[in-house]
């Protein structure tokens, strides 16, 4: 991997065998012309096309959709930029490059178009994008229950956010294989990304760190989009993955919103070892979570 | 170490009888290190002036560092003579555009298009190199160490760092002091002002030291308000800068253009009134075309 600045997170490495060299391209290449969703897309053009385009609003839209924020994340810290160090925050992307340069790579991004409702995988993408902020609202509070910093928990939104990245790409790109692992994994019971494995030889969370690392973002953050599902087997300590990890179980048994992955997995022990408290308690501790999940929602619909 | 100011304007050349003391090109900058290489910052309108005076010293060898791409910093570069002259090595530097994802030879050869200019680039006879710097690269040029750091400004904007002989001269390019996009009061306020002032501590430890900074100072600050956002200093924001990276001269530049050389005295003058500015403090000047100053 390119990237000297972040840790070895080792992820594109064990699976990059796995995959044939030419699709892996093809896809990665596609992936530079990927558009967002289609709620941040129409907000952006009308924000933008006032002459009073508000930084602040502008900057709440890109966190709100993945597909933009990981582009945003991945021109801030390209190496034309060249920043000394990893950026893994949208609004601090703007003390960089100034609110100009964001307005116009996100228009640029808006520009390519809108990620279709529908696709030939048959995914919800609505739906995902609705798990996707459930996760990254979720994963904050989690963070919030460990003592993080509130300035700190801005990092567990963004990595939630982030973690399905390569959900957008396979239903984009990898349609046909992608539908088959979800009815996989819906007739035999399996995890999707077990089933996305068994169809494509890697999951999603594979083909989004991959996509994070090679974009240079912050090596958490590639760690935790890879390392979202391997809570069992990957033994380094980790907060902010086990967070999303756990945000995104949380999510599952809410039924709020869908990544297609119909299976209930289990809270892992080393989770609730964190925690010093179990599976139950720590969702108990979060408290009604419908307010604040319908408020981060509430431009999607 | 020494430098000359060729264009001190910002905006759009304004020449005329209400400028002719501070000067009406926009920005230009010659830079000759101990050695005589010469650094050019900035490619406004001055560079040509500039140019009528290296014809002795052809071939020679040019380095031209681009703090950013607007028309009033590389309007004048179409017309630098020395680019037309075989010969002659110049070499280019400037930030890419990510937005666009286009180099910086890109970016300036288009002034040079069919529409805009009847000469291509690549008719250019001169050799032409072109280089894309990334945040905090130093560029070596004889005696003198370029360094550069991102400022802030509606576009990628480096600000250079120029070290020679134990001398440093800094120049900021055009920047304005990032604002907190929150509100006091919003949950994000205070990770995003700690962050701008992290990025401030950084920008004066770039500033830090200078013995002479050239900063933009465009807006009087009853102009300023109005103003926000969009990319330029204004006289306090300056002097405090100046103060608080303890530079012994500080030279304020990017004039703006409907200011006439009495208003623009008249605004400095209150400025240091104002900010009381003693004989403890960095010395302030406005940049004044044709002034050749050596630190």
């Amino acid at each position: 991997m390119p990237d000297t600045r972040h840790r070895a997170s080792g992820i594109g490495q064990q699976q990059d065998r796995a995959i044939l060299t030419s699709a892996k391209d093809q896809l990665l290449e596609l992936v530079e012309h990927i558009p967002a969703f289609p709620q941040a897309v129409m907000r952006i053009l009308d924000i933008t096309s006032r002459g009073d385009c508000d930084s602040k609003e502008l900057v709440r839209i890109i966190e709100r959709d993945p597909v933009l924020a990981m582009k945003i994340l991945k021109l801030v810290n390209s190496p034309y930029v060249g920043l000394p160090q990893p950026i893994a925050s949208v609004s601090h992307s703007v003390i960089f490059v100034g609110i100009n340069t964001i307005k116009n790579l996100a228009l640029s991004v808006a520009a390519i178009g809108m990620l279709p409702k529908t696709n030939a995988a048959d995914f919800d993408m609505d739906q995902l994008l609705k798990h996707s902020l459930g996760v990254a609202t979720v994963a904050a509070r989690l963070a919030e229950l460990l003592g993080v910093a509130e300035k700190d928990r801005s990092d567990y939104f963004l990595a939630g956010l982030l973690h399905d990245f390569g959900k957008v790409v396979l239903a984009q790109y990898k349609a046909v294989e992608f539908k088959q692992a979800l009815e996989k994994s819906l007739a035999d019971g399996s995890p999707l990304h077990q089933a996305e494995t068994a169809i494509l030889g890697y999951d999603h969370a594979y083909i989004g760190a991959l996509l994070a690392e090679k974009w240079l973002l912050p090596a958490r953050l590639v760690d935790c989009i890879g390392f979202h599902h391997a809570v069992d087997t990957e033994t380094r300590d980790d907060q902010l993955r086990d967070c999303v990890a756990l945000a995104n179980i949380i999510l599952q048994r809410l039924d709020f919103g869908f990544s297609g992955n119909r299976y209930r997995a289990e809270i892992p022990s080393t989770i609730e070892a964190r925690f010093a408290m179990s599976g139950d308690d720590i969702i108990s501790s979060l408290g009604d979570l419908d307010d604040e999940l319908a408020k981060v929602t509430a431009f999607s619909h | 170490m020494q430098f000359t100011f060729w264009g001190v304007r910002g905006s759009i050349a304004v020449p005329g009888p209400s400028t002719v003391r501070y000067g009406g090109n926009t920005t230009c900058i010659e830079v000759r290190g101990d050695n005589n290489e010469l650094v050019i910052l900035d490619a406004g309108t001055g560079i040509f002036q500039l140019a009528q005076t290296l014809f002795a010293e052809f071939p020679i060898d040019i380095n031209i560092f681009i703090s950013h791409t607007h028309w009033d910093h590389i309007q004048g570069l179409p017309m630098f003579t020395p680019m037309f002259v075989p010969g002659n090595n110049i070499n280019l530097y400037g930030a890419r555009d990510i937005v666009e994802n286009r180099s910086v030879k890109d970016v300036l050869s288009r002034q040079m298009e069919y529409s805009y200019f009847p000469l291509r680039e690549n008719e250019l006879k001169s050799n032409m190199h072109y280089f894309d710097i990334q945040d905090q690269q130093d560029v070596q040029i004889g005696s003198i160490k370029v360094s550069n750091f991102l400022l802030n400004h509606p576009v990628l904007n480096f600000g250079y760092r120029l070290e020679c002989g134990g001398k440093t001269v800094v120049f900021t390019g055009d920047h304005e002091w990032p604002l907190n996009i929150y509100a006091e009061g919003d949950p994000e306020y205070s990770d995003y002002q700690a962050f701008l002032d992290l990025r401030r501590q950084q920008t004066l430890d770039f500033f830090r030291g200078a013995d002479a900074l050239i900063i933009d100072t465009a807006y009087a600050d009853s102009e300023y308000p109005s103003r926000q956002g969009w990319g330029h200093g204004s006289f306090d924001a300056s002097i405090r800068a100046a103060r608080d990276a303890g530079v012994k001269k500080a030279f304020l530049t990017h004039h703006e253009p409907t200011r006439s050389d009495d208003q623009l005295e008249q605004v400095f003058e209150q400025a240091l009134k104002r900010n009381g500015v003693c004989s403890s403090d960095p010395a302030f000047f406005l940049a004044q075309e044709g002034v050749q100053i050596e630190v």
